[in-house]
């Protein structure tokens, strides 16, 4: 199956090659979690604080379903 | 030395240094300012007569050596935006500079009797009062070139632009940075008005010589100080080279975006499709690709965080400092506007009309939501500020805020709480921060309870921001925090790595109690905090605030709010649980 992965503020350098908001089209396995998909792209488990799938906050051990919408964001906040 | 209130009479002009009495002396920033507004000023009188005072506080730390981030004061007075308290924090240089000066608060109060504007000079030796003439009508960027010329020390501006002195509602009072630019604010609730009606078009604060912050224990100091910073530049959010440090505030642009919580075009969606060209990484790469501004700006020396920026034009040269998120959001996708360079040119003329630009924004998508423009129309939208400047009848009521707009013009979407209105989270994606919007006592404002830190960023714990579950708690937590910090002289943001770290949060509390000789640890913030909301809350009911004044505007029960197509669920029992506490 395809998902479609977006990094943002310091995550991105580990995908240099991506546009701002620009998504990275993986295809993974049927079951695949969220975990293990960050581990493939190169995101160190210790920076990435907020995982988001579709808009709506995800965990870690959650599973992918075909052509999810996946955000990995590091330490963000401000006003 | 102990610390003394400087009182400054306009309708005589005169002044006198006043002892700090003990009911106030525990108090410094806004637990200071609310205590003295809540006593000194009539909750029923005019924001713009006699009545009013305008009250200028430095945090408890601020001045002292090396207290990471602490150059925060505190503005309090009634608001002619909101008709109730109002604290309105700001960086800059003027608060260690007061602080240094020995004063724990300014308060101006009065009218000058032959209607004359003024400039106050204030000096380890005293307040001068000079005609300000030649200053009326300028921008504040003239205003502050013109003063540091005048002033050779490179003293503190406090200063109010055109709108300020046309005491219009949204009137902020600007303070200038370590390069004189006026770009830091006390912008929300009007207070920039209330400054103009007491005749004073600027303060200068010239420090030199000044006794300095008397500091009772400076081990306790030293102690506290040494964990809050360690705390600061451990986090991955506030280290050197973190996400504030690298993006500023305008690193939330596509993170809330992506919660479906990016207030756009008028609150209508949650969602806005030109939310990345509008991002801090887009003002990181500008900064990068044009060679000039800079990120990682300070807006005052001594920040450790440095969350600000400043903003290039195309010929790289220095536009704008600094170009926040609330202002991307509503100068931005808020009008459906997708150009930083727009957004830019239109806080430079915030900063030097006078105006704080979270209520210009979104008083300017009030308008197109009129249909008087189109959305993302950003030459109309870059053109109405010169309607303000001219004080054209449409220049002045846009300069009235959203709540007048929405009233000249027809629109009943009118995203307000007590009159004042709402920053950049949308409370039907993110439901906690809707809970302070509705309940602080300052009108909708995010700094007063950021519960985006949990619900969005998963700092100080992990919460569902579309659920309703446990959001009465959790914002009354924060709204007291919140009041805490804004009473140190810290810079809230250094709340997110010590909501983490918690050594951070008890070296906070040390090197207060450190200073003020009180003895405060970690687990009195809360208590401390709850004191002050009970203040302003008390204030606000005796100005006539009732239940009803803490409610979201109507539409957002009805309007489905895309992405997520919710509407605010929260029940008014809820929101009324908030305060309960403080009226039993
Ligand atoms: S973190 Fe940002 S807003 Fe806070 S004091 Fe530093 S530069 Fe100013």
């Amino acid at each position: 199956m395809q998902v479609e992965v977006r990094v943002f503020a310091t995550l991105r350098r580990y995908l240099p090659e991506l546009g701002i908001s620009e998504p990275k089209v993986v295809e993974v396995p049927q079951g695949t979690t969220l975990d293990q998909i960050r581990e493939m792209l190169g995101l160190p488990a210790e920076e990435v604080k907020v995982i988001m799938v579709n808009h709506l906050q995800a965990a870690p051990e959650d599973r992918a379903a075909d052509g999810d919408r996946i955000t990995y964001i590091p330490a963000v906040a401000g006003g | 030395m102990a610390r003394k209130i400087l009182r400054i009479k306009m309708d005589d002009l005169s002044y006198k240094y006043e002892e700090v009495p003990s009911k106030w002396a525990k108090w410094g920033g806004r637990g200071l300012t609310s205590n003295i507004v809540a006593e000194e000023v009539d909750p029923t009188c005019h924001p713009l007569g006699p009545n009013n005072k305008l009250v200028i506080a430095p945090g408890w730390v601020s001045g002292t050596p090396a207290a990471p981030s602490s150059g925060r004061t505190s503005f309090g007075g009634k608001s002619p935006l909101t008709g109730g308290i109002k604290e309105s924090n700001s960086g800059g240089t003027s608060s260690q500079k007061i602080a240094k000066l020995g004063l724990a608060a300014i308060i101006l109060e009065g009218m000058p009797k032959d209607s004359k504007w003024y400039v106050l000079v204030i000096t380890k030796d005293g307040v001068k009062f000079e005609e300000a003439n030649d200053l009326l009508g300028k921008g504040m960027y003239e205003v502050d070139e013109i003063l540091w010329k005048k002033y050779p020390n490179k003293p503190a501006i406090i200063g109010i632009g055109m709108v300020g002195e046309k005491k219009l509602s949204n009137a902020g009072i600007s303070v200038n940075d370590p390069e004189n630019k006026p770009g830091r604010y006390a912008g929300r609730g009007g207070l920039g008005a209330v400054m103009g009606a007491r005749g004073v078009k600027a303060i200068v604060v010239d420090d030199t010589g000044g006794p300095g912050v008397e500091i009772a224990n400076m081990d306790l100091f030293k102690t506290g100080r040494k964990k809050l910073t360690d705390a600061i530049t451990s986090h991955d959010l506030t280290k050197p080279g973190g996400g504030l440090n690298s993006y500023g505030t305008n690193v939330l642009m596509n993170i809330i975006n992506e919660a479906g919580g990016l207030p756009t075009r008028n609150f209508s969606a949650g969602y806005f499709e030109g939310a990345s060209k509008i991002s801090g990484e887009m003002i990181a790469e500008t900064v990068e690709k044009r060679g000039g501004g800079m990120t990682g700006h300070g807006c005052h020396t001594g920040c450790i965080i440095k969350c600000s920026n400043i903003y290039p034009d195309e010929d790289g040269n220095d536009l704008v400092s600094p170009v926040e998120y609330e202002t991307a959001m509503s100068l931005g996708s808020n009008c459906g506007i997708d150009d930083l360079d727009y957004i830019a040119k239109m806080t430079y003329q915030c900063d030097d009309l006078g105006l704080d630009t979270i209520e210009a924004g979104n008083t300017i998508a009030v308008y197109m939501d009129s249909g008087a423009l189109e959305f993302g129309d950003k030459e109309g939208a870059l053109s109405l500020f010169d309607e303000i400047r001219q004080m054209t009848p449409l220049g002045r009521i846009l300069g009235q805020g959203v709540k007048a707009t929405a009233e000249a013009f027809g629109v009943f979407r009118v995203p307000t709480i007590k009159g004042q209105s709402m920053p950049a989270y949308e409370p039907r994606a993110i439901k906690g921060i809707g809970v302070t919007y509705a309940t602080t006592p300052m009108g909708a404002d995010h700094t007063a309870g950021y519960t985006i830190a949990p619900e969005i960023a998963g700092v100080g714990g992990k919460v569902d921001p579309l659920s309703d579950e446990g959001k009465s708690e959790l914002s009354l937590t924060f709204q007291a925090a919140t009041a805490f910090i804004d009473s140190t002289g810290y810079c809230l943001f250094i709340a997110f790595p010590i909501l983490d770290i918690p050594e951070g949060w008890a070296g906070m509390a040390e090197s207060v109690a450190g200073v003020t000789g009180q003895s405060i640890t970690g687990d009195d913030v809360i208590s401390i905090g709850k004191e002050i909301l009970k203040v302003e809350r008390d204030f606000n009911t005796r100005a006539g605030f009732t239940a009803a004044d803490d409610r979201p505007p109507e539409f957002m029960r009805y309007e489905k709010l895309p992405p997520h197509n919710e509407v605010w669920t929260v029940s008014d029992k809820a929101l009324d649980e908030v305060f309960a506490w403080v009226n039993s």
